[in-house]
């Protein structure tokens, strides 16, 4: 109880509570443009948090990303264009409730099952991760090496359509870890004489320039006239909610619980969280026919499904030090970098800690009803910020945030270099999420492994000797497999075909 | 700009096997233990030859769909073409001149330049510009304290 007391102290600082306030105004901001993402919200925000204590940085971070993910609702919903990945599942059915003169609906139902739904997430988080970090005490250096495997591998197979590119991007993300002096023996590897890779690529500028450089330079190569900006008035956005919401309670239900499980699965974040939920709405519901005609079903479990996706990466990120997805990735690089070490200790180590994140979430889902209503008051305002405006002063402040870490340009060298790699990925349909991963776990699979290898001799047994490491080596084992069975597959049926 | 998987994969062929063989060479064992610093990075080198050789694979399988370079549509638009050259441009003058010229110069020279490049007015574009990144310096360089350069402007540092 006095672990949960200090954790009220610490979020209900005036401090804390401005951080998020501000983060949260950050993440409608980023979330309602289009072509700002969730992700890039919290590129930008990461450099910032960098000078905070542990607390405020990841109150920070959970807020705006939050507040993002609804927020891409509302462009989804105005102007057809969705403003994260997340809204993108359902953005015509939003579209077509506008045209018919109903954007206050469509906008209401998101509204407030994001809410719903990343309540429901966060309950799961507070409830489950405990409980599982208590498991994972016994864990050792085997059932770590496990872990990071599978879910590196679930990441990258789970992100792409197909398995080989998301393995390129994480091996590349494996490589670029291991440049600088080796956690064994300190030797400088890939460093070619240069002092400041010693040090190895840091993370916050790799980062910086994966997700944000790369949407600056996709969006220069697109840049087009600027979309219309309807005139249409949004009138009360709680009209007619509660009925709407007592309708479809088992939609809100199980799009929260879709939305969760499938956050917590490596690899899988809250855009795949939106598109199963709204698939599975529309396969289940009793009048299918009126999906995509402006029908609020859908909403309503898909709108709650991103959400609830935010907390369920988490579960994975807090008790193993295992990301769900980028987002969680970045989290997990900043706690690294404020010196914690994201795993089961962490529960030992700074309970109020983890109760403070816990906290945060009820917080930032709550302030989402009356933060996410004035966004959407706001909204045409929003939309008339120039983007041609917009993208050279977040060019410079990606350029100031690289910068920031190390205090040398070679930090904006970094970003310069991974932005553009990273551009060519995505370009060749490799992503970039695997990757990220890669970069920061790498260290800790490294490291894991060639403990684990020096412990057993060399000798594969020890990594399946003790009980949990050999279940979760036989399943690692197996989801490589899934990939191979299902090329064969293909080849066998793939003559007849022809 | 897509490739063919064929030219993806010889990069990465060629990627992966020049980072096993020099981590083969190149990094010492350790004394009396088998797993030094060359093991992880000679795993990440082979796995990285061995999707190479698979997106190879795929992409000969697959020669007569997907040509060998599909450009993208802003390659064949000089105004686009111009837009990536500048952003890529703007970040290398700024590495490149940054501690000459001090960070609210730089900053300013290149976000003018991008502002008016993607169609905003010369006037509005300096006015923005300017209230940017004296909002930008004022935040890191004050309530951050991160010290950027003041190059040339030394002598006019608030």
């Amino acid at each position: 109880m006095d672990v949960i007391a200090t954790a009220f102290g610490l979020v209900f600082d005036p401090y804390v509570l401005g951080v998020i306030l501000f983060s949260a105004l950050f993440g409608l901001f980023v979330g309602s443009i289009p072509g700002l993402t969730a992700t890039m919200a919290t590129a930008l925000l990461v450099p910032v948090t960098f000078f905070m204590d542990p607390v405020p940085a990841l109150a920070a971070i959970v807020t705006a990303v939050a507040m993002a993910i609804f927020a891409g609702d509302i462009p989804g919903a105005l102007l057809r264009i969705p403003g994260t990945p997340a809204s993108a599942a359902y953005v015509d059915e939003a579209y077509t409730l506008t045209q018919k003169g109903l954007a206050e609906r469509a906008l209401g139902t998101s509204l407030v099952c994001a809410s719903i739904g990343g309540l429901f997430g966060t309950i799961v988080l507070v409830t489950s991760a405990p409980t599982l970090a208590d498991f994972a005490l016994n864990f050792s250096s085997y059932e770590y090496f496990w872990l990071a495997c599978l879910g590196l591998t679930c990441a990258a197979i789970i992100s792409t359509e197909s398995p080989v590119q998301g393995l390129v991007s994480l091996l590349i993300g494996l490589f670029i870890s291991t440049i600088g002096l080796g956690i064994v023996g300190g030797y400088p590897r890939f460093t070619f004489g240069s002092i400041e890779l010693m040090g190895g690529v840091s993370f916050i500028p790799a980062m910086i320039g994966m997700f944000a450089v790369t949407e600056i330079i996709r969006y220069t190569v697109t840049i087009s006239q600027p979309p219309a900006i309807p005139q249409q008035a949004i009138g009360n956005l709680f009209a007619g909610l509660w009925p709407t919401l007592k309708k479809y309670k088992l939609n809100l239900l199980r799009g929260s619980l879709i939305g969760t499980a499938i956050g917590a699965l490596p690899g899988a974040g809250a855009d795949i969280a939106a598109w199963i939920a709204y698939a599975v709405s529309k396969k289940t519901s009793k009048e299918p026919e009126k999906f995509g005609t402006g029908h609020v079903e859908g909403l309503v479990d898909a709108g709650a499904a991103n959400n609830a996706g935010l907390g369920g990466a988490w579960v994975p990120a807090i008790v193993f030090g295992i990301p769900g997805d980028s987002i969680t990735a970045i989290v997990i690089g900043v706690l690294y970098m404020k010196g914690m070490n994201p795993g089961p200790t962490v529960f030992l180590n700074d309970p109020e800690l983890i109760y403070a994140v816990f906290i945060t979430f009820f917080v930032a889902n709550i302030a989402l009803i009356p933060l996410g209503f004035l966004a959407i008051r706001s909204a045409r305002q929003i939309l008339r910020v120039p983007r041609r405006a917009l993208m050279p002063v977040i060019l410079v402040f990606c350029v100031v945030g690289s910068f920031a870490i190390n205090n040398t340009v070679f930090g904006v060298t970094i970003m310069l270099v991974l932005g553009i790699v990273a551009y060519v990925m995505e370009e060749n349909r490799i992503p970039v999420a695997p990757a990220i991963l890669g970069i920061v776990l790498g260290p800790m699979l490294e490291d894991n492994f060639l403990t684990s290898m020096i412990k057993s001799d060399g000798s594969i047994i020890g990594f399946f000797d003790r009980p949990i490491s050999g279940v979760l080596g036989v399943v690692t084992i197996l989801v490589w497999m899934v990939p191979l069975v299902l090329m064969i597959r293909r080849k066998r049926r793939g003559p007849k075909l022809a | 700009m897509r490739f063919n998987d064929a030219i993806t994969g010889l990069v990465l062929l060629l990627f992966g096997a020049a980072v096993t063989i020099h981590s083969q060479l190149n990094f010492p064992g350790l004394p009396g233990q088998n797993y030094g610093p060359a093991f992880f990075p000679t795993i990440i080198g082979v796995g990285l030859a061995g999707c190479g050789v698979i997106l190879i694979i795929q992409g000969i399988l697959k020669r007569h769909e997907v040509p060998l370079v599909v450009v993208g549509e802003w390659a064949r638009s000089p105004r686009h073409r111009t837009n990536l050259a500048l952003i890529l441009a703007s970040l290398l003058f700024y590495i490149l001149v940054v501690d000459f010229l001090g960070f609210v110069i730089t900053s300013l020279a290149i976000t003018v330049l991008m502002m008016v490049r993607f169609g905003v007015r010369p006037l509005n574009a300096l006015f923005m510009a300017t209230g940017s990144t004296l909002i930008i310096h004022t935040f890191f360089y004050k309530f951050l304290l991160v010290p950027l350069p003041w190059g040339i402007t030394q002598a006019i540092a608030w």
